[in-house]
């Protein structure tokens, strides 16, 4: 936890911690696993929900878990009523400072309201994990 | 199959054919160091008799529909019939998927696979709160027999062969099923297709699971007994290798861990009395066809292989038809890509092509846009195309096993074969499927090939076409498929509209005796299909029976 690692001018001294979350009733989780394998390789500490989570139990994990970093995967094409639901109750709890990311199956003309939600990044197949792992380091604010 | 002088001979010119070619090697190498399949078996250049020498043709092939059915099952296969061209569908409400399967049958489909949405697979009614968002997304939302009745509509049941994508809730749907055949004055013994009802795989790879392991496999041995004396033309199970696969597992892992989830369902309904030759023949299985075209090919030939051998060594089977594995096959739905879509045509091509050869009984082909929404009709159109090409024009199908006694293809069935075994008995040591899953044995095991997966495609190791080679600027495809959110205020107003009308004071005897029924050893069968008729909901029922049974929890492998 306290490794002095510096990567890509992050404050040293802290690891970043990721929830990796399925919110709703989707059972896909080869992405959300092979995304939880590769931050870890990455140096990051990763806490993974497992199946079926609401909204509110991710939120309530994140702030339990004290995380940087929510990742959720949804391959149902709920995301757009479970997305934003989460910003909604990040929102109120005055967590906006996690950054809050997302990926699955969704349709490009989806990601613009996915974004004006406050979700950071929308990730599609075939996005590489060096990518994911790259916008995490850019983009966290709380580490 | 060689007498001892000639392989001798073999064995001589072939020494002499090696030492030439490492010559040739050591001025012009070959593209990479050790080649290996898809799934990391060991490639040779060239297989000759050699690799064969110890194989028996009538012990370990014999002819098409005989022991060990590695030929195929039947002995004409496509000569006789063409497989079953069955396309998954089925999304929004049960009037907008009625009509997509018209259009199918309309197409040249031949029998019709429903696709449920994730609230009917886990037992929620779509008016839940956890089925907000979910309702008609990847399936179509059936909340009761009304729905069921509308789905089917102006459909002879008597006439298609339906499968059904249900598991957890397999014995409320199959129930559904019979009775709205009956209103169509069909009888039950005239029914014609499969449920999935495959738990096994829903803990080590899809997730549509309810109930703990224990009861569910209890509900499908009743329905295996309660179909062999009432739906003897119904397939009772389709022990799915294909969601493994998709979660990353390799061709061998796909086949292993089908193959011990079958062997558990044997012997759960073995322990539970019933006679094995009365319920095997019903037992149908689910493959994927992924990319690596021979690995597939010896895939679907070993999986016959092994299962004769399983049910006649192991479960002491009698009948032929016990013995043989009867499979449907879908093409890798995770192999499709977001980028260059149009790709994904000739991906799909060679799959299906794999099944063919593999001698699969239907067949699914994917829709080249289905990395991003449930497909359009026009893709699914190419796609039904595709296998109508395959059936109709390139000339595969008329010849049985056209690739039996090709030495590569007979050496990797034998290899798939030896480590499928292997995986059997590792199995076998941790007390078989389901203590396997409790044990996150499966699981960790998918996991980890998806991840070794991942790395050789961002290493640059695997090549994807349009994906880490070739890539090209590309805007995503137009015309997608959308589900309207509007769906679900419709299905819950209806719910609401029956429950006002049917008849309560019945659903809610129904549903005393379905409880009454599960906290007993007797069979659900008649229970459920009493309930179904009173109306009661999928959910009231599904409620009902995690009243008595509890709810699985998954273990955690990360």
């Amino acid at each position: 936890m306290n490794d002095n690692r510096c990567d890509n001018g992050q404050r040293p001294g802290k690891t970043i911690r990721v929830l990796a979350a399925k919110p709703g009733l989707d059972g896909h989780d080869r992405g959300i696993k092979v995304i939880c394998y590769a931050l870890r390789d990455a140096g990051m500490e990763v806490i993974y929900t497992g199946l079926r989570q609401t909204p509110e139990q991710i939120v309530q994990a994140a702030l339990q878990e004290d995380v940087d970093v929510i990742a959720m995967s949804v391959l149902s094409g709920a995301h757009d009523y479970l997305f934003p639901r989460v910003m909604e109750l990040l929102k109120q709890a005055g967590a906006t400072d996690i950054l809050v990311i997302g990926g699955g199956i969704i349709p490009e003309q989806d990601i613009p309201a996915l974004k004006a939600a406050g979700i950071k990044g929308i990730f599609g197949p075939g996005t590489s994990t060096h990518d994911i792992v790259r916008f995490i380091e850019k983009n966290v604010s709380r580490a | 199959m060689y007498d001892a002088d000639k392989l001798k001979q073999i064995a001589t010119a072939s020494k002499a054919w090696v030492d030439k070619t490492q010559d040739l090697i050591s001025k012009r190498p070959e593209r990479r160091q050790a080649f290996e399949t898809l799934s990391g078996l060991p490639l040779e250049r060239v297989y000759t008799p050699l690799d064969q020498y110890d194989a028996s043709y009538l012990d370990d092939l014999g002819f098409p529909g005989t022991y060990p059915y590695t030929r195929g099952v039947q002995p004409t296969m496509y000569r006789g019939r063409f497989w079953t061209m069955r396309q998954y569908a089925g999304f929004a409400s049960a009037e907008e998927s009625n009509k997509r399967y018209k259009y199918l049958l309309g197409q040249g489909q031949t029998g019709l696979s429903v696709a449920f949405d994730l609230p009917t697979q886990i037992g929620y009614d779509s008016d839940h709160p956890l089925a907000t968002g979910e309702v008609g997304k990847v399936g179509v939302a059936i909340d009761s027999l009304e729905d069921m009745e509308a789905l089917f509509d102006g459909i002879p049941l008597d006439r298609v062969s339906t499968s059904m994508t249900i598991n957890a809730p397999a014995a409320v749907v199959l129930a559904m099923y019979i009775e709205t055949a009956a209103k169509q004055q069909v009888p039950a013994a005239k029914l014609k297709g499969t449920i999935q009802n495959d738990i096994l795989k829903e803990y080590a790879a899809r997730g549509t699971y309810i109930f703990p392991p224990g009861p569910s496999m209890r509900i499908i041995t009743d329905i295996f007994a309660f179909c062999s004396e009432n739906v003897p033309s119904w397939n009772t199970i389709s022990i799915s290798g294909y969601h493994i696969r998709e979660a990353g597992s390799t061709a061998v892992q796909e086949l292993a861990f089908t193959l011990a989830n079958g062997i558990a369902y044997v012997d759960a309904a073995v322990k539970a009395g019933l006679e094995v030759d009365a319920f095997a023949p019903r037992l149908s299985f689910f493959f994927n066809a992924h990319m690596d075209f021979f690995e597939e090919i010896a895939k679907f030939r070993a999986a016959r292989r092994l299962w004769a051998r399983i049910m006649k060594d192991r479960f002491g089977a009698k009948k032929p038809k016990s013995m043989m594995l009867r499979f449907h096959t879908q093409t890798a739905g995770c192999t499709l890509t977001a980028q260059q879509p149009q790709n994904n045509v000739m991906r799909v091509t060679l799959q299906a092509l794999s099944a063919v050869l593999g001698g699969t009984q239907s067949l699914h082909t994917n829709s080249m846009d289905e990395a991003f929404s449930l497909p359009s009709e026009q893709a699914v159109q190419i796609a039904l195309r595709t296998q109508q090409v395959i059936a109709h024009e390139s000339g595969v199908t008329d010849t049985v096993d056209p690739l039996g006694g090709s030495f590569f293809v007979e050496s990797l069935t034998d290899e798939i074969e030896h480590r499928a075994q292997a995986y059997l008995d590792r199995i076998d040591e941790l007390g078989g499927a389901v203590a396997a899953v409790e044990q996150g044995f499966i699981q960790k095991e998918i996991q980890e090939s998806a991840y070794a997966y991942q790395r050789s495609v961002e290493t640059g190791d695997r090549i994807v076409v349009g994906l880490n080679r070739f890539e090209q600027e590309q805007a995503p495809p137009a015309n997608l498929l959308r589900v309207d959110p509007a769906v679900r205020n419709a299905q819950v107003a209806r719910l609401k509209r029956l429950k006002k009308q049917r008849d309560n004071n019945r659903v809610a005897a129904a549903l005393k005796d379905l409880k009454a029924c599960a906290q007993t050893t007797d069979n659900v069968m008649p229970a459920m299909l009493a309930a179904v008729r009173s109306y009661a909901t999928l959910g009231e029922i599904c409620d009902t029976l995690r009243a008595v049974f509890g709810e699985y929890r998954a273990v955690s492998t990360l």
